[in-house]
């Protein structure tokens, strides 16, 4: 049986809202949920950034006197909760995979079109619910890894409101997942291999993976969390004969993979934008192929690293220490990649490219206190400190955001067909990459030296190091208000960036800007050598 | 000819570029089926964990009989192989035959649903007695509502198959295929189920 493809009849052209309202509508056009995506994604990471700036206003001095204690708690579960499903995962994964991966393929929308549409359409209302519920009777208190007993004996409605939203959010990620899978496997234009397919590709195929793979566990996990808060019974209940590290093993089962969920479209999308801008082909495509494989099947094997404090026996130490350590390779190798690619090349300095520089320094040192924590003796020095925080901001903000924003400067001309202002991207950069690691590079010494994480108060002793912390963080909102006003600028007044302002090889490029509804006026273009920069010149030679 | 026969058909006279693609609605309900399917092995492996590090407190009722789950287990089976003949009956245009399996197959999902029913009023112990009758609740209870799902698609696709101006025909074969598969998922997961927490 085949499915013909009327473009009548796929997407509904004639009942489709123009404009700009097809952003607000159920739309199946794959860029339209990228940019809803990425829109609603961008709206939630301004409300997490001012709870985590309410979080370092109130640490810049040791008392609690800026909120309450339990309020405290429930703003840093909040920033936590939205930052992590509502801002990374949807727009590393959902914004970007969506607008780009149909065209990296070669096909005109995904292979799932409604179930696209109904997965990013779950978002904002369990975004909302989430926001809501600290008005109602108070949000969730227990952190994002809502581990029992403490979210069991927290008021309940907020922890309950919280489950559901984190349920709903889990479905929308499977559903995309889902709808990755088969668009890369089934979905390519006849004659394009798997091994000439953009790196992104790769890497959304390894997420999704991991997404389809881990997802459900947590699911399964805080439907009985849910049991144990309404119905009494006793799963993760120490009082009533139940595990607590039962829980934390099946939320970590999730949990860990989720952080590759977050990194590894970003690799994907640093190796997209690098060879563009260097004028290099991606060094060792091979190579970063079987890393992102690698590190999909390691990264579902080493989740109790973060256990290491709750009474892990002495064969799971040992084992997960050498499984994480053994992740350090195939990142390694990637890193080394990026390296070599830029090696030689002529570069460009422009926002996209600093930010995706950003990334590989700041990555770099994310990953190794990353490969510190994993090892038992100096985990147990460091558990639940200061240190954690530095360590996974370095990775998710210093690593993840930094792509979204050179990913943003790098495909804004092909969404809108207008250019961002460099000299504000330039600014943008330069007040995050000094506010960002201002903020966190002090964290470190903070926790090396016994801040616990997650507490309103703090030894007075830390009070100096703290303030310079949140000077930075006070810097990292700042830099929120050029790239807004760049934004808006840009988009009305922006230089027209005509159809491929980096003369890029990559097939989104080889259409106009903004790409037509079924993305290629005539037939996909076929794009065997998605990297094959500099050639030209050697033949002409 | 099945769905993904034909799928596997037109990708090999698929070579030049024209606008038919392949029909993976298959392929994309497998990948939910394994995603399914790991919710359930985390249910198994909390229980398992609790089996082996969480004994049963002093003077807890955990006691489970054989008769009805074996009884059940047997339906289910029963059920997917009359399922499979309902899937034969209609690729030779027998639409009649396929509807009478079908509401067999519906019927013994039912008997199930009831024995299953039977059995929750007859244990001796309540969903917040002990761990392990918590555990042996939530597993069961999450596998009933997998069946309680089949069935209804199962009524629903019976009634699609109807003789006049049904959209269910040797032509359209993928809602049956879909829900076949889905519950001989479902019936693969009881097995296991019946397994770890009736024999182990």
């Amino acid at each position: 049986m085949t499915i013909s493809i009327d473009p009548q009849k796929t997407n509904n052209e004639s009942l489709q809202p123009k404009g700009w309202l097809r952003y607000f509508s159920f739309s199946l056009d794959h860029k339209v949920i990228g940019i809803q995506y990425l829109v609603c994604g961008f709206l939630f990471y301004l409300i997490g950034g001012t709870l985590a700036s309410a979080i370092r206003i109130e640490l810049a001095s040791p008392m609690s006197d800026f909120m309450p204690r339990d309020v405290y708690n429930q703003v840093l579960t909040l920033h936590g909760t939205i930052m992590i499903f509502l801002w990374i995962v949807p727009v590393v994964n959902g914004a970007f995979g969506n607008y780009l991966i149909p065209f990296y393929v070669g096909a005109r929308d995904m292979a799932f079109p409604r179930l696209n549409a109904v997965a990013f359409w779950l978002i904002p209302p369990s975004g909302l619910m989430l926001v809501a519920s600290y008005f109602v009777e108070g949000a969730a208190q227990a952190g994002w890894t809502a581990y029992p007993p403490l979210s069991i004996t927290t008021p309940q409605s907020g922890q309950i409101i919280w489950i559901l939203s984190v349920l709903l959010l889990g479905g929308s990620s499977i559903f995309g997942g889902i709808n990755f899978i088969a668009t890369i496997i089934k979905l390519r234009r006849p004659g394009l291999k798997l091994m000439q397919l953009p790196m992104y590709c790769w890497a959304m195929l390894g997420t999704s993976l991991l997404v389809v793979l881990s997802t459900p566990v947590l699911a399964g996990t805080l439907i009985l969390l849910s049991f144990d808060i309404i119905a009494n019974t006793g799963f993760f209940n120490p009082v009533l004969g139940g595990n607590v590290v039962v829980y934390q093993h099946l939320f970590w089962f999730y949990s860990h993979p989720a952080v590759y969920i977050m990194v590894l479209p970003a690799f994907g999308l640093v190796s997209e934008i690098l060879p563009i801008h260097a004028r290099k082909p991606l060094f060792g495509y091979t190579t970063m192929v079987f890393s992102i494989m690698g590190i999909v099947v390691l990264g579902l094997v080493v989740w109790a690293h973060h256990m290491f404090t709750s009474g892990t026996p002495p064969w799971m130490r040992l084992f997960f220490t050498i499984a994480t350590a053994f992740i350090a390779v195939p990142t390694g190798i990637k890193f080394f990649n990026w390296v070599a690619t830029l090696w030689g090349g002529k570069i460009s300095i422009n926002s996209a490219m600093l930010f995706s520089c950003g990334f590989i320094i700041n990555f770099v040192f994310g990953g190794i206190t990353g490969v510190a924590l994993a090892q038992v003796p100096f985990d147990i020095h460091v558990h639940d400190t200061y240190f954690v925080v530095a360590h996974f901001h370095y990775i998710v903000y210093g690593g993840t955001v930094f792509i979204i924003f050179s990913s943003i400067y790098h495909w804004f001309p092909k969404v809108t067909g207008k250019m961002l202002n460099e000299k504000l991207g330039i600014l943008h950069f330069i007040i995050t990459f000094i506010g960002f690691n201002l903020c966190f590079a002090p964290q470190h010494w903070l926790g090396l030296n016994g801040m616990p994480r997650r507490v309103a108060e703090y030894d007075p002793q830390f009070q100096f190091v703290n303030q310079i912390s949140s000077l930075g963080a006070l810097l990292m909102a700042i830099s929120t208000i050029p790239f807004l006003i760049n934004v808006f600028l840009s988009v009305r007044n922006g230089k027209d960036a005509g159809d491929n302002p980096w003369n890029a090889l990559t097939p989104e490029w080889l259409t106009s800007s903004p790409p037509p509804v079924e993305n290629w006026e005539g037939e996909a273009p076929l794009v065997e050598e998605p990297y094959g920069y500099g050639k030209e010149i050697s033949e002409q030679k | 000819m099945t769905t993904l026969e034909s799928s596997k058909e037109i990708q090999k006279n698929n070579s030049e570029v024209n606008e038919t693609h392949e029909d993976f609605r298959m392929f994309g309900l497998i990948t939910f089926l394994i995603a399914d399917g790991m919710t359930f092995a985390g249910f198994f492996a909390a229980y398992l964990t609790y089996k082996a590090v969480n004994p049963l407190p002093d003077g807890a009722i955990y006691e489970l009989e054989l008769p009805i789950p074996t009884l059940n287990t047997i339906l289910l089976l029963v059920s997917s192989a009359t399922f499979h003949k309902a899937g034969k009956a209609l690729l030779k245009d027998k639409n009649s035959d396929s509807q009478k399996w079908l509401f067999i197959t519906a019927f013994l999902g039912i008997i199930f649903l009831i024995c299953q029913l039977f059995e929750y009023f007859h244990l001796p112990f309540g969903l917040t007695d002990n761990l392990f009758a918590s555990t042996f609740y939530a597993l069961t209870g999450f596998h009933g509502l997998h069946v309680t799902l089949g069935t209804l698609m199962i009524l629903i696709i019976a009634w699609q198959s109807r003789i006049n101006g049904g959209r269910l025909t040797s032509q359209n074969m993928f809602p049956l295929e879909a829900v076949e598969l889905y519950w001989h998922f479902v019936d693969g997961i009881w097995v296991i189920l019946f397994i770890i927490l009736y024999l182990l």
